[in-house]
């Protein structure tokens, strides 16, 4: 799975978490918090979906390592690497 | 048509999940109703077997007290009354619902939670059409009125088609569906209009005061990261829970703050249901129950929270979840806001509000220190609580969040 592919899913989870997203107004570096208004419980369910979109369970001290797309497009593409490679 | 919840006026009946000569137990989801904020599975307050239906699904909308449906109850054991006369003369065959099943129930077999909605005073409906003159009400027939009034279309634009040029529900119905309406819009219009309409009546009759108090959280928020550190992403709690448990645990402490207003006097409920503030996407709130939340596990009242939410955020809650509450519990701790002084929903007694934990200077063994402090606050009904009591109930929350494993 590619950079691209992540981040395709990853925005699509991100649709399940806030229905109303458009995802050509997201913007890749910023905070999704900020942008979104989502809250810790939307935050928690937006793991949750990752996880089950991905099989990737974020430890809870890293959940702030995905505090954007493209800071989840660089944990998850380093998380699945081992996966990919065995 | 069940009030559910204090500022319910009249809802649609959208679907009967149940048939005509069906068994129905306690709790069964009979039918659902649309409210202002959300599509309500129905629960049934009573056993017995679905007798008759009175009224089938479709755009309108009936006013609460509007009876639905016969039950025939094994206690009554009654023919079913003529719908008409069931519609006047509140019939001892009873309709399912929380405000009909205390209006003809035995007190006794009653529970509070029930009891409560039909203590609310007569409600307000909005009238954006301004009253007819005499000489107009000649021109449209009762049913086309109300229903313009629903549809918030001014008579005075329509054409009859009936005799004398006389507007008839046709022409209404028309009309609406000339200018159909946004479904979100008018869900947003009317949710805002209900919040308006509890809002100003809480502001208007209940004499509130407000207490706070600041909680070092540090002991909470330090014991919860341990406990989420060894577990997987969907075992893990969040803060928010446990200050639902430490404010429910604090009710049995200062039981008066727990219950409703009703008859000019304060009536006590027994079980803690708290009724979670969730805001919606787009604007608006609810606040339906976690019910028992102070005899819940953290992990019990986490995924009954993650579940409430997702269906507040769907529109679709339980009858149960939105009639219930006793008590309010806001958190607004999300966006830097440091302190809620809430309207307490009626005819509840009170309504708890957090803030967001911020880390500030505080005085720790007569050393300063950098802790993450919380406001909670308390907005008490006065002809309820003084003071006094509610203070007591802000020491004992902050009591208990100081010891987060015994939560």
């Amino acid at each position: 799975m590619n950079d691209d592919d992540i981040r395709v899913r990853v925005i699509k989870t991100l649709c399940e978490i806030v229905p109303e997203l458009e995802p050509r107004n997201l913007k890749p570096a910023v905070s999704l918090r900020d942008q979104l208004d989502i809250d810790s419980m939307d935050f928690l369910n937006f793991l949750i979906a990752l996880h089950q979109e991905f099989g990737v369970d974020v430890p809870e001290s890293d959940a702030g390592k995905l505090g954007s797309v493209d800071a989840c497009v660089d944990y998850l593409a380093q998380a699945l690497r081992p996966l990919a490679q065995t | 048509m069940p009030r559910l919840g204090a500022d319910m006026t009249a809802g649609k009946l959208v679907k009967w999940l149940k048939r005509p000569g069906e068994r129905i137990k306690r709790g069964d989801i009979i039918a659902i109703v649309e409210t202002d904020k959300a599509n309500v599975d129905v629960e049934s307050f009573l056993e017995g077997a679905l007798e008759k239906i009175l009224v089938q699904p479709g755009d309108e909308r009936l006013p609460v007290g509007t009876p639905l449906a016969l039950i025939r109850t094994e206690a009554g054991a009654e023919p079913a009354a003529p719908a008409a006369v069931a519609a006047q003369a509140a019939p001892r065959v009873a309709v399912p619902t929380a405000d009909a099943a205390s209006a003809m129930v035995p007190p006794a077999t009653v529970a509070p939670a029930a009891v409560a909605p039909a203590a609310v005073p007569p409600r307000v409906v909005p009238t954006p059409v301004p009253p007819a003159a005499a000489g107009e009400r000649a021109r449209i027939s009762p049913a086309a009125r109300n229903r313009a009034l629903e549809l918030r279309i001014d008579p005075a634009t329509l054409t009859g088609t009936g005799p004398q040029g006389r507007i008839t529900l046709a022409d209404v119905e028309r009309a609406a569906q000339a200018a159909p309406a946004n479904t979100a819009d008018t869900r947003q219009l009317r949710m805002r209009e209900a919040i308006a309409s509890a809002m100003a009546r809480s502001k208007r009759e209940i004499p509130h005061y407000y207490l706070a108090c600041t909680i070092d959280l540090g002991r909470a928020l330090a014991w919860l990261a341990e406990r989420n550190a060894g577990r997987a992403v969907t075992g893990r709690l969040i803060y928010a829970v446990l200050l639902i448990k430490a404010a429910a645990l604090a009710l049995r402490e200062v039981p008066e703050l727990n219950g409703f207003w009703i008859d000019n006097r304060a009536r006590q409920s027994e079980a803690i249901h708290a009724g979670i503030a969730i805001s919606l996407r787009g604007g608006g709130l609810v606040a339906p129950a976690l019910h028992h939340a102070d005899r819940q596990s953290l992990d019990d009242l986490m995924r009954g929270f993650q579940d409430l939410v997702k269906r507040a955020r769907a529109w679709s809650l339980k009858s149960s979840e939105v009639s219930d509450p006793t008590v309010t519990i806001t958190s607004l701790g999300e966006r830097g806001v440091e302190s809620v002084f809430g309207i307490i929903t009626p005819p509840q007694l009170a309504l708890v509000g957090f803030g967001t934990p911020l880390e500030r200077p505080w005085v720790v063994g007569g050393q300063v220190a950098v802790r993450p402090l919380i406001t909670a606050t308390l907005s008490g009904d006065h002809r309820a609580t003084d003071g006094h009591r509610g203070a007591l109930y802000l020491a004992a929350v902050d009591r208990l969040l100081q010891q987060p494993e015994e939560l």
